[in-house]
Formats: structure tokens, C-alpha cells, sequence
């Protein structure tokens, strides 16, 4: 439609310029006029070639979509589109192979990357399960242990009084030592102090081939891996009696500091790829990989060469890596639709219940930040604690803690646990301090997006994250910055507002069930008016949820 | 740092100074906020940092202004007719004249944003920064203080503070000021006689006006320095109109303008007009920095462009009067054009929101413009009622955008299932 617009416009504007250079033409010289005339009848045999070229083209065209055979993304077109005049040069090991190219986004470039070796010193005591890691979860769930209990790693600790089914387990064995409540007297957390030897719930072998989908998925719920699962929309645990239409897993992580995934694999090849199997048993569609295209680095073999998935290469920066960028270039969700989600050590953790028979929640996490001293790897387990794993390694006292990247993650006391789905923890400096002349001063150590501070001009040097809003908040003012970094056809500063009024019909239309916090974190980062994108969007998921 | 906390006043005794106290507090420096729940870094821009880009952006038209004032009053006397003749008498001419506006725009504005800000409890914001820069480059050199002041009470009062405050606005501040004036007081921003300043008439043989200021101050101090000074005597020149290129096409074809003004002239702008318009690459730098800083979006800027050219190449075939007839190029060279193109249709709070939006939003105003321009018998200009026009409509322009948005999500949805 546009592409006739546009071929319309073009003919009309060039006939009108024509004409008033005919009329001028007449007002010059009788010789110079000839001259002119001959040149626009050499235009006019030019322009006629040249409509017969692309009609003949647009035919061809038109036959390619009628014959299907436009949807496997080859141009038919005579003319280069302009997506591959314009395309990056691509890294070999992408040759045939599915590429997405995400042109919008942005990479934080940060200190304190973590080196890729692991530090098997770094020991946690205590580790916690939270229920607030899980939207939706009722305050206070039913606890089936009490304080002094002994537990083995795999044992149940509570369950959702609404959904009873769905178990949580520990994922160390050793004494629970409290079960600390929040607000209202809702439970936060149910802490257990590791013992020195790992004791594990033994599972009874389960025959993946032989069975129906039911028994897996009590087996599964069983076992306590069940609310590793994420579902979309909302990003909640899954209801055990909807079947996902597709699973998508992303093999990447774009997000400032976050852990190389390709590091944090090794070792855990096997697991991943028969949690793969298993997933591959629970949904009646197909399991997608996002894997990386940027091309830097080869994705792991046990990613490019997973079997029994779908494997889709993204190429971009941020969000390239977040699942929900990725579903919605290869199938995206509509309304109605339930999709699942998982991180890689997840679907790991899933695929050793199958290998070893027990809850094994063992997880690689990055350390990251320039406020440690040595920002490195550390083998731990699910819901760690933050103080036990930064111990001795600080490099500065005013400091914040954060389960995950900077951008989506959740801020942490040195007594609290990392959040069940985060494989990072980052340590930033607390940015509490004026700065003089601050809107106006360009300095080098703020990330941004904006040309008018001259560390957007050299994004490749690396900043040191501090926590200052750099601003107040406003109103929304500013256009077009969310989506220079949202590569999703989606308006989210339109759809922010519609959150803020309630207008029901219209956050649905737009897509919000297509997004999670995650994805808009970066909007939320480049925002001039500093407003809080990810809280409204989670308003919105709420009220979107509670309406069924 | 200690004695500024020392100083400040309490907020529930004295509200309205705490606000005043916040406002300058915060622009000295950035406060020391941090980010809560959400991300937690955050870009170094804030609508500070944006707003002021746009000021700067301004800057050079100032200073080409001011002194384009001086030159214009000189000019209309036949007294240093060259550019860079009498430097100093044109530069505290214009010194003089654009003072007042300025102190007056932001003593007015900031006043009410101050006060708006002390009832709603908010802190003070940063919208009228370039609300009261713009204003004074648009407005005639010699408006009277009482007629601007009226205009900027209404606009910022009606036009902003009654929608919401910054951001809310539907109308662009400075053309609502503008039109103000243009609609209750016409006579002193239209016509031939009120783009040159400081003259009692423009025919020939009406005497220059100054002030006590020139006469009494400045004089002396040109003579001790030994340099010439204001004459008081000095009188039009004969033939001179102080008539601007556009009203010339209008009345009788581009012809006529080249017998008054000639190309560079026009081009580098020392010709009658409002104060900062008539500098054509002095705000096609402006615009430039401004897109390249993305602060003001240039899918606008280039279809506002585009849709002028387009109207002015249909007038050209029409070409039913003189002033149609005028060569479409040449249209660019005449006219608020080019300002209104960089500073004021890009505004973002008024414009559409959405990247194809804004590509129709720009298309039609550069369309619209040009209708009024050549169209309208009364006035020769049409950049303001149009970006107003289009502001009006830019909402609806984004409804439909965001519609196709949704439709194309149903469409995408039935096709799967």
C-alpha cells in the first residue's frame, strides 16, 4: 500500500516540476529552450521505461506471494529492497541460516564485566526461596515447614492456597532457619542454612517415551520444578492444565553485564538438552532458540546444534537477547495466546531431574560491577545469599545491590537472596550526590543515548554505573526515544498512557500482552521525563490479568 | 552545600518560596535522586538538558537579531547602509530594544509557571525555558511591553496551565502568543510599518525616536570614546517603504522584490521582519544541530519542506496572480519559513507522536502553510495558523496511525487462527 503511495506521489510531483519547468522554459531563450525541450523528452522516454520495469516487477512480485513462495523471505523483487542495500555484514556461521536484523536498541556499554572463570572458593550459607519472585502468587502462601526443620534439597515448602498443585521446593538441603515476612504480614522469604553435604529428595525414574503429558506434568510439579516455567502474557507460572501454544528459550543475554551464556553452559550440555526434550513434550507447537547473531562469539554447540528446537538467529543489540523481542519476530502472541518461557539453566535444571532424578538447582551466576574487586563466575544454587557471595570483594561501601542487570532487576540488601530467574548479580555505586550544573555539563561517565552528551558519541567506551536519576521526573514531553530502542512494532509511549487512563480496549490492541517488563527497561532508561515505564507497564499487566 | 540546605525555606511555612528556592536549586544543581524500584541507571538526558539544547540552538539568531534591528533603523534612515557600518551604534540599538523583551517574556512566564507550580505542589518546569526564548525572536521589534505581556499571560495560562502544565499543552505556547497579538492587536504585527524600529512613521521626512538612553548615555560615552553617535535629526530616506519581500511578492510579483531586496539578501536576512526569522542559514544551522542532537525530530522538518515545495510547484501551474507565480524556490527565500520549520513545528509536546505521523504532520503543514500564504488576501504569511491548525489535528493524525497499529495486531491474529 505504501510502496503505491509513494509511486504516486512521485509521478505527480515529477509531472507538476515538469510543467513549471516547461513554463520557464518559454520565458528564457528560443535556443536554450530547444535544448530544454529534447532534455525532457529524453526524461519522459526514460520515465516510461522505467514504470513498464516495475510494473513487470510488481507482477512478478505479486505471482511470488500468490505462489507462497515470498514467505520464506527471499526478494523477488528485480530491485534490492532496502533492507539488503542497508544490511550489516553478517558473521559466516550465519550463512543460510534464519537471521532477524534488529536495527533499534542500545548496548550500555559498563566497567566491570565478569571474567569467564569460576571462582569455586565462593561458598553461600544460607539460601531462600521468595515467593514475591512470582507474580500473580497469592501474599501468604501455605508454608509446610517451620522454623528448625530439617529439609533435603527437592522438599516442598509451600504452595499457593489458589493453586494447590503447583509446589515450591528447596533448592539446598540443610535447617530452615526463618520464614521472614513483608507487609501485611505476607511471607518474603523462607531462608534454609545449607548443609556442608548436599542431601537430595531421591525422584522415582520417570519414562519420558512411555507417557502421557498428564503424568509428566504432575511429575514435574512434583518434583518442584514447575514455577521455573514462566508464561506469557504476564510472566507468571503456568497453569498445569493449559497446554503453551510454543516455547521459546533465549540462548543470549544482550543486558548490560549480564552472564555469557555460552560460558555458563559448559558443563550442562546434556542437562539442557534433554530439558529440551521434556519441554518438547509439553507443548503441541515448537520449541524456539533465540541464539546469538551478533558475532562475536559462536553460540555454544549445545545451542547451534540443540535437536528437537527451532532455532532462530537474532542480530542487534539490546533487547536482542530478551525472549520477548525475539517471540515477537518469529511468532508473536496475541490475544489468547499462552506461550512459556525459560532460561537456559532452567531448562538445565529441568533436564537434570530426568539425568540425576533429583531437584538439582545448581546455577552458574556472573558477579558484575565495577564496584567489585574481582567481578568473575561463582557456582552456586537457586536463591543465594547476596552477602555470602560478595564477601570480601567489595571494593567500595556505598554501594547497591542487584539481583540481575541493571536495567530490570531488583535492588538487594547484602542480608537478602538473589531472585529465583536471575543468573547475575550486579554491584553499582549509590549515585546520592548533586552535581553542579548537571543538565548541563556533558560528561563522559552517564550512558545515553543523546548526541548533546559526548559519551553517546563514543559508545564504545565503558562507564562506571552510578544510580542518579540525572533529572526530576515530568510529564511525558519527549517523542520517538522509546522507540529507538523498542525494535518491536509496538508504540509503547502511546500504549504507557493508555496504561495511565485504562482505556482496557485499546492496551489490548496495542499489544501489551507481547511485553514484559524486561522489554521496556530500556525505554524506561532513555527516558527524558524519568518515568517509571516498567511499574506503569506492570499496572497495566495487573489490570489486564484481573479482567480475565 | 551546607549553607544552601541552611537557606532553604520550609515548605510548609513558606510554600511558595520553597518553590521558587527548588526551582533555582535544582538548575544549579542536579539533584541527588536516585533510582527507585525499575531501572536502575538512567540516561544522562532530562527535559533540562532538552530544553536547553534548543536555546542554544537559538543563540545566533540573538545575536544576528539584535543587530539586524539596529541595521533595519539605520537602513530606513540612510545612515550606515552597509552591513558592517556603524557597528556599535546598530549592536546597542538593538542591545536596547531586545533587553526589554527578553526581561519582560520571562519575568511574565516563569512568574506564572512559578506560581502554578507553588499551587499544584509540583516543582518548577522546564516548558517555558523555550517558550521564552522563541518568543522574542518572533514578535516585531517594536511591540509594545503591555500588548507582549498580554500575550504571554493568555498563552501560557490558557494555553498551558489550563490543560495541565508542561506536556499537557495542545497548542504550541509561542504561536498561541503570537496569534494573540495577531488576532487582538494587528496592527502592531502586520502591514508594512512595525517590522523597522524606532522611526514615529515610515514615509519619508518622519524622524528617528530615541530615548533618553541613547541620547543621554550612549551618546557621551561615543563621544569620550570618539566614535559617532545617535543623530536625532536623521529622517526617513524617500522611497522607502519598510515593506518585507513577502508583502512585495504579494502585492505585485517576485518582479517587484528583486527591485527592493536583492538574493543574499534575503538569504542572510538583513531584511525587515520579527526579530530572529530572517536569517535563513543561521536557523538552517540551528535546525541542523537540532536534528543531529535528535532533540527536534527531522522527519518533520524534511516533510514540512517537501509538503511547501509541493504547493508551491501546484500555485506555480495555477499561477493566477502575481504572487503565484512567484518561482516555487523562491518562496523559500521570503517568509518565516525556515523558522517556523525548525523551532516551532517540531515541538514535540504539540506535534504528532508517531514516526509515520509525524511524516503526515510535517507534509501538511509545509502544504498548508503555502495556501495561506499566497491564498489569503489579507495576509501574506501562513507558517503560524498552520502549525496551529496542524497541532489540532496532530492527535487525530496519531489516532489513525495507532489504529492501523491495532488493526494490523487483529489482522495478524485472524490470519493464525
Amino acid at each position: 500500500m505504501s510502496n503505491t503511495t509513494s509511486k504516486a506521489i512521485f509521478t505527480i510531483v515529477a509531472m507538476l516540476s515538469a510543467d513549471a519547468a516547461w513554463a520557464q522554459a518559454g520565458n528564457g531563450s528560443s535556443g536554450y529552450g530547444t535544448y530544454f525541450v529534447y532534455g525532457l523528452i529524453a526524461v519522459a522516454v526514460l520515465v516510461f521505461f522505467m514504470i513498464i520495469l516495475q510494473v513487470a516487477d510488481n507482477l512478478l512480485v505479486i505471482e511470488a506471494k500468490q505462489s507462497g513462495a515470498a514467505n520464506t523471505g527471499a526478494n523477488f523483487s528485480l530491485f534490492p529492497s532496502w533492507k539488503e542495500l542497508f544490511a550489516p555484514r553478517l558473521p559466516e556461521y550465519l550463512e543460510g541460516k534464519p537471521v532477524t536484523i534488529l536495527r533499534r536498541g542500545h548496548d550500555i556499554n559498563l566497567e566491570g564485566e565478569a571474567e569467564q572463570v569460576i571462582d569455586e572458593s565462593v561458598k553461600a550459607k544460607t539460601f531462600a526461596v521468595q515467593p514475591p519472585n512470582f507474580t500473580g502468587l497469592s501474599p501468604i502462601p501455605k508454608v509446610l515447614v517451620e522454623v528448625g526443620d530439617e529439609v533435603k534439597a527437592g522438599d516442598h515448602l509451600f504452595f499457593d492456597k489458589k493453586r494447590p498443585e503447583i509446589l515450591h521446593v528447596a533448592p539446598v538441603s540443610g535447617e530452615v532457619i526463618a520464614v521472614n515476612r513483608g507487609a501485611k504480614r505476607s511471607i518474603s522469604e523462607v531462608v534454609i542454612l545449607a548443609d556442608k553435604e548436599m542431601k537430595y529428595r531421591e525422584m522415582k525414574a520417570f519414562d519420558l517415551d512411555g507417557s502421557s503429558r498428564e503424568e509428566l506434568v504432575s511429575y514435574l510439579l512434583d518434583a518442584g520444578v514447575w514455577p521455573l516455567i514462566r508464561q506469557r502474557p504476564y510472566d507468571v507460572i503456568p497453569e498445569p492444565d493449559a497446554t503453551p501454544r510454543d516455547i521459546f528459550i533465549s540462548t543470549f543475554d544482550t543486558a548490560p553485564l549480564a552472564p555469557n551464556l555460552n560460558f555458563v553452559i559448559r558443563g550442562q550440555e546434556e542437562a539442557f538438552q534433554k530439558g529440551l526434550d521434556v519441554l518438547n513434550k509439553l507443548t503441541d507447537g515448537t520449541v524456539y532458540l533465540g541464539l546469538d547473531g551478533r558475532g562475536k562469539e559462536e553460540p555454544h554447540a549445545a545451542f547451534a546444534e540443540a535437536k528437537g528446537a527451532e532455532k532462530h538467529y537474532f542480530h542487534g543489540k539490546h533487547p536482542a537477547g530478551n525472549v520477548g523481542v525475539q517471540i515477537h519476530h518469529i511468532k508473536p502472541i496475541s490475544a489468547g495466546d499462552k506461550v512459556w518461557t525459560l532460561g537456559v539453566q532452567d531448562v538445565a535444571t529441568i533436564g537434570r531431574l530426568f539425568t540425576e532424578r533429583r531437584f538439582n538447582a545448581q546455577r552458574v551466576v556472573a558477579l558484575a560491577g565495577a564496584e567489585l574487586r574481582q567481578p568473575r563466575y561463582v557456582r552456586t544454587c537457586i536463591g543465594a545469599n547476596i552477602g555470602d557471595l560478595v564477601k570480601d570483594n567489595l571494593a567500595n561501601d556505598h554501594v547497591r545491590f542487584i539481583s540481575g542487570d541493571v536495567l530490570s532487576g531488583k535492588t538487594k540488601t547484602a542480608e537478602s537472596f538473589l531472585n529465583i530467574f536471575d543468573d547475575q548479580l550486579t554491584v553499582v555505586l549509590e549515585g546520592d550526590d548533586y552535581e553542579m550544573f548537571g543538565w548541563l555539563i556533558p560528561s563522559m561517565n552517564t550512558p545515553s543515548i543523546s548526541p548533546t552528551l559526548p559519551s553517546a558519541l563514543f559508545p564504545k567506551i565503558k562507564k562506571r554505573a552510578e544510580t542518579n536519576t540525572h533529572g526530576e521526573k515530568r510529564a511525558f514531553v519527549v517523542t520517538g526515544s522509546y522507540e529507538s530502542v523498542l525494535p518491536m512494532d509496538i508504540y509503547p509511549q502511546e500504549l504507557m498512557k493508555s496504561i495511565l487512563i485504562g482505556d482496557f480496549e485499546k492496551i489490548e490492541g496495542m499489544g501489551i500482552y507481547e511485553l514484559s517488563e524486561e522489554d521496556v527497561a530500556l525505554c524506561e532508561f532513555v527516558c527524558v521525563s524519568k518515568q517509571p515505564v516498567q511499574q506503569i507497564l506492570r499496572q497495566g499487566l495487573d489490570m489486564m490479568r484481573e479482567q480475565g | 552545600m551546607n549553607f544552601l540546605h541552611r537557606i532553604e525555606p520550609d515548605k510548609e511555612k513558606s510554600p511558595f518560596l520553597h518553590t521558587v528556592y527548588d526551582g533555582f536549586f535544582t538548575f544549579a544543581f542536579t539533584p541527588n535522586l536516585v533510582t527507585k524500584g525499575g531501572v536502575h541507571i538512567r540516561d544522562g538526558m532530562d527535559l533540562k538538558r532538552q530544553m536547553v539544547q534548543v536555546v542554544l540552538a537559538l543563540q545566533l539568531l540573538y545575536i544576528f537579531g539584535t543587530y539586524n534591528i539596529g541595521h533595519q533603523h539605520f537602513v530606513a534612515l540612510g545612515e550606515y547602509t552597509g552591513f558592517l557600518q556603524g557597528v556599535h551604534l546598530k549592536l546597542i540599538y538593538g542591545i536596547i530594544k531586545i533587553i526589554p523583551l527578553l526581561v519582560v517574556t520571562h519575568v511574565v512566564g516563569l512568574g506564572i509557571e512559578f506560581f502554578y507550580a507553588y499551587r499544584k505542589g509540583h516543582g518548577i518546569e522546564e516548558g517555558f525555558l523555550v517558550s521564552g526564548a522563541l518568543i522574542p525572536l518572533i514578535m516585531p521589534p517594536d511591540i509594545p511591553m503591555w500588548i507582549l505581556t498580554l500575550s504571554i499571560i493568555f498563552a501560557v495560562i490558557i494555553g498551558k496551565e489550563a490543560f495541565g502544565g508542561t506536556g499537557m499543552n495542545v497548542l504550541n505556547i509561542a504561536l498561541l502568543s503570537r496569534v494573540f497579538v495577531f488576532f487582538a492587536y494587528p496592527t502592531y504585527i502586520s502591514g508594512d510599518e512595525v517590522w523597522v524600529s524606532g522611526l514615529e512613521g515610515i514615509s519619508a521626512g518622519a524622524a528617528a525616536d530615541y530615548g533618553w538612553i541613547h541620547l543621554s548615555v550612549f551618546n557621551p560615552l561615543f563621544e569620550a570614546l570618539n566614535l559617532p553617535g545617535y543623530n536625532p535629526a536623521a529622517t526617513v530616506v524617500d522611497g522607502y517603504t519598510g515593506a518585507t519581500p513577502l508583502s512585495l511578492a504579494f502585492h505585485s510579483g517576485w518582479e517587484h522584490v528583486t527591485e527592493v531586496y536583492t538574493d543574499s539578501q534575503m538569504l542572510w536576512g538583513t531584511i525587515p521582519g520579527s526579530i530572529g526569522e530572517t536569517s535563513k542559514p543561521l536557523i538552517i544551522l540551528g535546525a541542523v544541530y537540532l536534528a543531529v542532537t535528535r532533540i527536534a525530530d527531522w522527519r518533520i522538518m524534511f516533510s514540512m519542506v517537501v509538503g511547501a515545495a509541493v504547493m508551491a510547484v501546484l500555485l506555480n501551474a495555477w499561477g493566477a496572480t502575481p504572487f503565484m507565480q512567484v518561482p516555487w524556490y523562491y518562496q523559500f527565500y521570503m517568509g518565516s519559513f525556515w523558522f517556523a520549520m525548525a523551532f516551532m513545528a517540531t515541538d514535540p509536546v504539540t506535534a504528532s507522536a508517531t514516526p509515520t505521523g509525524k511524516w503526515i504532520y510535517g507534509f501538511l503543514i509545509g502544504f498548508i502553510g503555502m495556501i495561506i500564504r499566497v491564498l489569503n488576501p489579507a495576509y501574506p504569511e501562513g507558517w503560524m495558523l498552520a502549525i496551529l491548525f496542524m497541532n489540532v489535528f496532530a492527535p487525530l493524525i496519531d489516532y489513525y496511525v495507532i489504529q492501523a497499529n491495532i488493526n494490523r495486531r487483529l489482522k495478524r491474529a485472524k490470519a493464525v487462527a
